[in-house]
């Protein structure tokens, strides 16, 4: 036990076993104490002085911005309850003529946003700040270790070194985390809190409050308006996204297998044709899909000059029940076909990508499996079934579900295609809108923040899900050995 | 004779089932290209509005081209360009730095918060990108980013501050680079600092040229940040903003064979930067160490 604790020190003392705060609080004595108020205190007492400094400017700094400052951490923390307090008060005077007069307005309070937007700034700033603190006194309980053992301290020149070498981490990983942290975390949950306000269009003037869960409630009930689109649109989502993801795979694995034939010639220019889509921006090709498949677009007027809008109708009652009186065909405008619509024109986006991931990996299928196979006497059926697909299904499964998460989240294809459209009257999604380009469309168009927020949390919720239950169940994850 | 007509009908059979194929694979391209040929035909009409009656032009022009570049009225391409530009350049050098920083941190040193922030690193990219755009909007106008001239530094930290989430195929190709030839350099007395400048970054240097043109050509094809961050300012415009706005609907008569022609002039290159990527892409994927 001793040799352990030993073993420990020594490590420490090397500087490979770092020291929690609980350790430094415990045998720090009087001076990691007294550091952890007086931030520093103990890189003081060891002679690091610059070290001590910025600890202890950080801390006064911190201090400034919280408390001192009047209009610092601790005012927009405190406007947090109640969050809606702008008040417009008149200022009546009393004119000579005309009597009781109103001349402009007193506006007392902060704007609910600013005041959400700089309180959770705040926190988050505290939060970093007890990193620091803690930092602080766990470093000033190293030095003071080091002295009683014995060892030299490190100097601030030395620290800095250590920053090129041992702890390189640190140097390196604050850019991409402060990043993260400023420009994608903090939104975050900025949008998360506003779930929980009434921040739609009828509170424009940025003075809203904090509803609880009302707005969770109002989507999930099956009753609201809401609550029905929000239902209609996530089954749409995921029917999509199956479609699309497997659609695409077996697809493109049937094209890609195609074309790696043995006796399929150029198959270089066949995969360059097919590949050329995926180099042109996507924005440009799909607008031009829209375009072209417009109710008056190229394919329409194509079509019906050679009467096969008409023939259509005749020769296939089904789609005409679905065309009804029309003299076009509704490609983008009717619910039924738009769906499919989008369907298929996904295809003609996502088929070279699969064909790119799936030729690398046919090449890797061992021969040999075939060759026993066909010696067993086997048909190009039964080798695929057999061997082709379980081989695919097991290599693909990651690739699987990230195209899954992935068309989940297929913002371009539905936004710049059919922009959720057709919409029925008086809803705010559309019979193609995806989970994602609703809650642009609800943030973004028409100004419901709290809604946008709740999709946005709840397609989360569904892609967190779906990807957790299918990567567990998948062989893969199982069986990390390899494909047997 | 009865081997010899097996022979010749399994024969006819796989001929039959080669041109079957083969015509296949030829209507598949069709399909798949003629929607690109037909935007490149259109962009050298004469003829203005959207639609005419024929598949194919019947006057042709490059007077289209040359609007593009003459007549600003509306938008001016060559100043939308040279704004895209800029922002790509800087943003693929800051994001291609994080991605670097973060994948050779997590492929090659053990550090207390390396699994803490890969597992925060893949919650963050599940949540929709968009949730945050509104409050990445806030948070710069807060900071005062979203007027004038500060417009392009608000959307090179939009497409690069968050790239430090994207590191796991750079991650994936440093795994394969033999730890042997960190080792044998910190014998040699190297620093940390030195191995990543001198070993690691000289060896992924397909990849690095992978990840610089992926980065370069997001703000090329990406609007919807743009959008929303540059709103009505047409002197800040994107090209793919540009684009997007010649087919609205008060502009989308005079301007369809415009956008025709920008959308060729736009293609080409990130075309080209693709293919480039593939090729640095594969000879990635073959592997770090050769021979």
């Amino acid at each position: 036990m001793s040799n352990q604790l030993a073993k420990k020190a020594a490590r420490r003392v090397n500087g490979k076993e770092s020291f929690s705060l609980l350790s430094a609080i415990r045998n720090g004595g009087p001076i990691a104490w007294i550091s952890c108020l007086v931030m520093g205190f103990g890189n003081f007492a060891s002679m690091q002085f610059v070290k001590g400094f910025i600890f202890l400017a950080i801390e006064a700094v911190f201090i400034w911005f919280m408390f001192i400052n009047p209009k610092g951490g601790m005012y927009w923390v405190k406007n947090l309850f109640p969050l809606a307090q702008k008040e417009r008060t008149p200022n009546v005077i009393n004119h000579p003529i005309l009597g009781e007069v109103i001349e402009g307005y007193t506006e007392t309070g902060e704007y609910s946003h600013i005041t959400l937007l700089y309180a959770v700034t705040t926190l988050a700033l505290c939060a970093v700040f007890i990193f620091v603190w803690r930092m602080s006194v766990t470093s000033g309980y190293r030095a003071q270790f080091l002295k009683k053992a014995g060892k030299r301290v490190n100097s601030f020149i030395d620290d800095v070194k250590d920053l090129f070498d041992s702890k390189i981490h640190n140097l390196l990983m604050t850019p991409p985390i402060v990043g993260i942290f400023v420009f994608t975390l903090l939104p975050l949950i900025y949008m998360m809190c506003m779930a929980f306000t009434d921040y739609d269009r009828n509170h424009l003037d940025n003075n809203f409050a904090w509803v609880g869960f009302d707005n969770f409630l109002n989507i999930l009930s099956f009753n609201s308006t809401i609550g029905k689109q929000f239902w209609s649109v996530l089954g749409w989502t995921l029917v999509w996204a199956f479609f699309a993801t497997f659609l695409n795979f077996f697809m493109g694995t049937f094209v890609a297998m195609i074309i790696n034939r043995k006796t399929t010639r150029l198959k270089d220019f066949w995969r360059g044709c097919l590949s050329v889509t995926i180099a042109v921006p996507q924005f440009v090709s799909l607008l031009l899909m829209r375009s072209m498949l417009g109710d008056d677009g190229i394919l329409n007027r194509m079509m019906i000059e050679a009467g096969w809008v008409e023939w259509i109708k005749d020769a296939l009652p089904f789609i005409g029940n679905v065309i009804g009186p029309r003299k076009y065909i509704p490609f983008l405008s009717d619910r039924t076909f738009a769906r499919c619509t989008v369907i298929i024109i996904n295809l003609w986006v996502g088929i070279p990508y699969t064909i790119m991931q799936v030729t690398g990996i046919l090449k890797n299928i061992p021969a040999d499996l075939y060759e026993a196979a066909r010696i067993d006497g086997a048909n190009p059926l039964q080798q695929f079934m057999n061997i082709t697909l379980p081989y695919m299904i097991f290599v693909m499964t990651p690739y699987m579900i990230t195209s899954f998460t992935g068309n989940i989240n297929n913002f371009g294809v539905i936004y710049l295609l059919s922009g959720g459209n057709p919409t029925v009257t008086g809803n705010s999604a559309g019979e193609t809108d995806l989970l994602v380009t609703w809650l642009y469309k609800l943030s973004v168009d028409m100004k419901d923040y709290n809604i946008g927020a709740v999709i946005g949390i709840l397609t989360f919720i569904v892609l967190a899900s779906v990807s957790l239950i299918t990567y567990r169940s998948s062989g893969s994850y199982k069986d990390e050995e390899g494909f047997k | 004779m009865a081997k010899n007509l097996t022979n010749a009908s399994a024969r006819r059979k796989r001929i039959a089932t080669d041109v079957i194929v083969h015509v296949f694979l030829a209507v598949m391209c069709f399909i798949w290209l003629i929607p690109l040929f037909w935007v490149a035909a259109h962009s050298f009409r004469a003829t203005q509005g959207q639609y005419i009656r024929t598949f194919l032009p019947t006057d042709w022009t490059l007077n289209n081209y040359k609007l593009l570049f003459t007549d600003f009225t509306h938008l001016n391409f060559p100043r939308m360009f040279m704004n895209t530009f800029v922002i790509a350049c800087c943003s693929c050098l800051i994001s291609t730095f994080l991605v670097l920083s973060v994948a050779y941190c997590t492929s090659r040193l053990k550090f207390k918060f390396r699994k803490p922030y890969m597992n925060m690193a893949m919650i963050i990219t599940m949540f929709p990108g968009f949730m945050s755009m509104v409050a990445t909007y806030f948070l710069l106008k807060a900071m005062g980013l979203t007027e004038g001239a500060k417009l392009p530094l608000a959307l090179i930290i939009c497409y690069s501050a968050g790239s430090g989430t994207g590191f796991y195929i750079m991650k994936g190709y440093m795994d394969t680079i033999p730890k042997a030839l960190d080792e044998a350099a910190y014998l040699d007395g190297a620093t940390k600092f030195q191995t990543f400048t001198k070993i690691t970054l000289p060896m992924c240097k397909p990849m690095i040229v992978y990840q610089l043109i992926t980065s370069f050509m997001g703000p090329w094809v990406d609007f919807i940040f743009a959008k929303v961050i540059v709103r009505a300012n047409p002197q800040y415009y994107t090209v793919s903003i540009g684009l997007w706005s010649m087919l609205e609907k008060e502009l989308v008569y005079h301007y369809f064979t415009r956008f025709c022609a920008g959308a060729v002039l736009i293609s080409i290159p990130i075309a080209t930067l693709y293919m480039i990527t593939q090729r640095f892409y594969q000879e990635a994927m073959s592997g770090s160490v050769k021979g």
